[in-house]
């Protein structure tokens, strides 16, 4: 074989001499891209394996760990959540609105394949600086492009996050989240069942769309991206919405055996991965696969990404009963081939044999590698003297309000349908999504979570914080965590540097998951996020489902009403690395993050969980992103009766620090005068730090240091800063 | 009352229409499906919202060929209860029987929000339960929702009463703020001559209980079971 075409390929020479070695003879053509494709660190997490297994992945509800299309938790009564996280980034960055889109419709697929309902799709986003008309024209597509898929398709988008930061300019990512709901008794798995069983494809006709996108996802970008236009794929949510329905009927109907989707390496994937978990092999008569166009080769055939197709496995006497549902939605399902003994992938195509493999060779027996890694110095301390204590707050929050990583996302959320399925209790811009299962007492929530300036600052400390953060999210709307998955999103993984990033990252995961007891079931890596050999800032992006026992006591995070006493839950501290405040203010990314004690933010957490459920709290929001003072901002906008504040910090210490630091760990609480004692109390007990900031009601944020006003700002002028940010710099042409 | 919801492929309100029908105002309702002929002697048709066909010629444009139409145009001439929702307003213009048609909203972009409604003729089978000049808050979820008609047939809607709904300020004034897709006259909502066929863009199934916040949305569907 050419040297050349093995390298076009992604392999290496050495991993080359392996698949000859594996399968005794020189592949051929489709065989080569068969390997290169499962190969690709895309589909084999060759680079991540070794590590990933750090993390806790078991746990007494824990019904499906990592290693499937998604993750399942059992919710009790019979029902399960199945969820999972994926990115789309390179596609995204290549044709925004296709890449988004296809992102959607790929990870319902991860979800209705295992016999859920979709019933929740979150959206984890990162863009260049918006003044650029580049990022606007890429964020524009990407929100659209997500918008067009889950709108039509029938899945609320309920939540997500979007930060702005330079490094993302020529790498956005975009990581899609779903959340499905199934029965314990019908859930589906990729599985073969027994030799004889049917092989049947379903959904949209195969085309040339998307050759080698899991390839092409695995390697940097250079100057030229234009030409990988067509390596991007072109969604159908109107034929996916078909899949979906049909998908669910025959197994409700228990018609099936088994299905896996083709996503990333489209019938490459699913027929290899679904007859080596059975531990048989599988024929395919590639001639059958509905194709879209003429003179395919079986090369492409194996290959195509094209979107909205399905492989079932079912009992020979069951398929007419298969094909009529698929035909009562207008779809096509194809036997293509039979499960066999023997552990091989045999294809056909004009009566010859085209591929002929061991599956073995294809899956198991892929290179793992444990790369050199160099660990970065963390962030030193910064020295607090350098940096000036600004003499107008206002003028500060006002800045840090506007900045688009703070201000509204509605623009952005309204383009989403938040509300379809009539489930969403608690609509975006909140701590995190709540949905409602009809019919049921107890509620779901789910956040998305990764702040990446901490990462990019001390990847294990970051990595640390979006675990905590997450399920300080979850613990404000009163839901307990049930389980992660994971979006890990770093540069080339052959740079030490990367993969002494991503090793911090998984130590930091592993600790916080462990410290929270929540199992990690499942997720996705995606290295290779370089332009022109620059790598991005690691990201870990962090999905928590939690459990509500009582929808009824879901608390919001906006003011209630007048004269009610907010409270600080936790403790402030004097420190303002990697804050938003630095950045916006004083144009610096430096500094150590925030200390993050896991003991302490249990503590904090145990303490809303427990005041939400005793029914003393009005409302709550966490603490992030532009600290104390953004946080009471956002507390009044989300005020149904539009209510402001004013509050008077008492501790030692700098005010820029106090009021625009992020300290971790701390969550802004108001109740009810009469219920204050019984919280302090509470507070005690449970040795977490509560002091009374003050009460509720005006019309300003009036924020006081010790006796002396920093900030007295009517609310109806700081929520224009926050609210018009992102739609005027849309404006701008 | 008994309800039938039809289901075209790629309806995604189906469901939820379904729910607020049969789960909250506890009626008997079930799914018509768009290749049957039969409707099964239900009182009241509902065309639900979704992407019928994935709206890819023009919203609603080919599900109104769908076989089920034809018996569902027949029981609108008989006087037939019909009531069309976001998709199902679309494809009650596309079929003709409600005047105009919907272009893309005005900032070209997918709306989905809570948006106010003031309730212009209650003296329908669809609006009887409120009075006029009250305010609805019921979401909308449509990318293309801004309603027109040609001058004449707008002064013709207009001189029969036949506007029950208009995008408006939570007072209740029309302003070109409020009126957030750019719809002619800040139509949101529209019924026959004959006042049996009802065609809104904002989703009163969604605006049933109160977990959204607001049970407006009631104010339309329960109308409907007057006398029944």
């Amino acid at each position: 074989m050419d040297p050349k075409i093995i390298a076009d390929h992604n392999l290496t020479p050495e991993e080359y001499d392996r698949i000859v070695k594996l399968i005794g003879r020189e592949p051929n053509l489709t065989e080569l891209g068969i390997f290169s494709t499962m190969w690709s660190e895309h589909c084999s997490y060759k680079s991540s394996k070794v590590h990933l297994k750090k993390l806790p992945t078991t746990g007494k509800r824990v019904i499906q760990g990592p290693g499937e299309n998604a993750g399942i938790i059992d919710i009790g009564g019979g029902q399960a959540v199945v969820f999972k996280i994926e990115s789309h980034n390179h596609p995204s960055y290549i044709e925004p609105f296709q890449g988004a889109a296809t992102g959607v419709g790929g990870i319902l697929r991860d979800i209705f394949t295992m016999g859920a309902r979709p019933i929740a799709l979150l959206d984890s986003l990162r863009f260049g600086p918006l003044s650029n008309p580049k990022n606007r024209s890429i964020m524009e597509g990407v929100v659209s492009g997500i918008s067009s898929y889950g709108n039509s398709i029938g899945v609320p988008t309920v939540g997500g996050e979007v930060y702005f930061r330079e490094g993302y300019s020529a790498n956005p990512l975009v990581n899609v989240f779903c959340l499905g709901l199934a029965l314990k008794e019908k859930i589906f798995y990729a599985r073969a069942g027994e030799p004889g069983n049917l092989v049947l494809y379903v959904g949209a006709k195969t085309g040339r769309d998307g050759i080698h996108g899991a390839t092409m996802a695995s390697a940097e970008f250079g100057k030229e991206t234009e030409h990988k236009r067509p390596n991007v794929q072109v969604g159908d949510p109107f034929k996916e919405k078909l899949l979906l329905e049909a998908c669910l009927e025959v197994m409700d109907r228990n018609l099936i055996v088994g299905i896996q989707d083709m996503g990333a390496a489209g019938l490459t994937c699913s027929t290899t991965e679904m007859a080596a978990k059975s531990g048989l092999g599988m024929a395919v008569d590639l001639d059958r696969v509905p194709q879209r166009e003429e003179g395919m080769t079986p090369y492409e055939i194996m290959l195509s990404e094209s979107q909205e197709r399905m492989l079932i496995v079912c009992r020979e006497d069951k398929v007419d009963d298969v094909q009529a549902i698929f035909a009562k939605w207008d779809l096509d399902a194809v036997v293509i081939g039979r499960i066999t003994e023997g552990g091989r992938l045999l294809g056909k195509a004009g009566g010859q044999v085209v591929i002929d493999i061991p599956l073995d060779a294809v899956i198991d027996l892929c290179p793992m590698y444990e790369r050199p890694s160099r660990l970065i110095e963390p962030s030193p301390p910064l020295d607090l003297d350098s940096i000036a204590v600004p003499s107008d707050f206002k003028a500060v929050l006002l800045k840090i309000l506007s900045s688009p990583t703070i201000a509204d996302k509605e623009w952005v959320f309204r383009q989403y349908d938040h509300m379809v399925q009539v489930d969403t209790a608690l609509f975006p811009g909140g701590d995190a999504a709540v949905l409602r299962i009809k019919g049921e007492k107890k509620a779901l929530a789910v956040t998305l979570d990764g702040n990446s300036s901490y990462a990019a600052l001390d990847p294990e400390a970051g990595s640390k914080i979006a675990v905590a953060e997450a399920c300080r999210n979850l613990a404000c709307v009163g839901a307990r965590p049930l389980g992660v998955t994971n979006c890990l999103n770093f540069g080339n993984p052959e740079k030490p540097e990367v993969m002494g990033q991503f090793e911090a990252v998984i130590a930091g995961m592993a600790e916080a998951c462990r410290a929270f007891g929540i199992p990690v079931t499942g997720g996705n890596v995606s290295f290779y996020n370089d332009t022109e050999g620059e790598s991005i800032a690691p990201t870990p992006v962090l999905g928590i489902v939690g459990l509500i026992e009582d929808i009824d006591k879901v608390v919001h995070p906006g003011f209630q009403a007048e004269g009610e006493v907010i409270v600080l839950l936790g403790q402030s501290r004097e420190e303002v690395g990697g804050s938003e405040y630095l950045r916006v203010q004083h144009g610096l990314d430096k500094g150590p993050p925030p200390t993050i004690d896991l003991a302490e933010e249990k503590r904090v957490q145990e303490l809303c969980l427990g005041a939400i459920d005793r029914g003393w709290l009005r409302s709550t929001h966490d603490i992030s992103e532009g600290g104390l003072a953004v946080c009471l901002a956002e507390c009044c906008f989300h005020s149904p009766a539009g209510l402001g504040c004013s509050v008077s910090v008492e501790d030692a210490g700098r005010a820029d620090a106090l009021v625009f630091g992020e300290s971790q760990s701390r969550i802004v609480v108001t109740v009810e005068r009469k219920n204050l004692d019984k919280l302090m109390k509470l507070s005690a007990k449970k040795k977490v730090a509560a002091a009374v900031l003050g009460e509720t009601g005006g019309s300003a944020i009036a924020i006081k240091h010790q006796g002396r006003e920093l900030i007295n700002l009517p609310v109806e002028q700081a929520f224009k800063a926050w609210k018009w940010s992102i739609p005027e710099l849309f404006r701008m042409k | 009352m008994k309800f039938g919801v039809v289901v075209f492929p790629g309806s995604n309100c189906d469901r939820d229409t379904y729910y607020a029908l049969k789960d909250v105002l506890r009626q008997p309702t079930l799914f018509l499906w768009h290749k049957d002929h039969d409707l099964k002697k239900v009182d009241c048709v509902v065309l639900p919202g979704g992407f019928s066909y994935g709206d890819y010629l023009r919203a609603g444009a080919i599900a109104r060929f769908s076989p089920l139409m034809q018996e569902v145009a027949e029981f609108a001439v008989r006087g037939g209860l019909v009531l069309g929702i976001c998709n199902g307003f679309q494809v009650l213009t596309e079929l003709g029987l409600l005047p105009g048609a919907m272009l893309r909203n005005k900032n070209l972009k997918f709306l989905c929000q809570f948006v106010n409604l003031r309730l212009e003729n209650t003296d329908t089978a669809f609006t009887r339960n409120g009075t006029a000049g009250q305010v609805l808050r019921i979401p909308i979820a449509h990318f293309d929702g801004n309603y027109y008609a040609p001058p004449e047939t707008l002064k013709d809607i207009e001189s029969h009463n036949q506007v029950l709904l208009r995008y408006s300020t939570p007072e209740g004034e029309l302003t070109a703020e409020a009126n957030v897709n750019g719809s002619l006259n800040s139509i949101a909502g529209l019924i026959n001559k004959r006042g049996n066929v009802m065609g809104m863009m904002p989703h009163p199934e969604r605006a049933s209980e109160d977990l959204f916040g607001s049970r407006d949305g009631r104010v339309i569907l329960e109308s409907l079971l007057k006398g029944f």
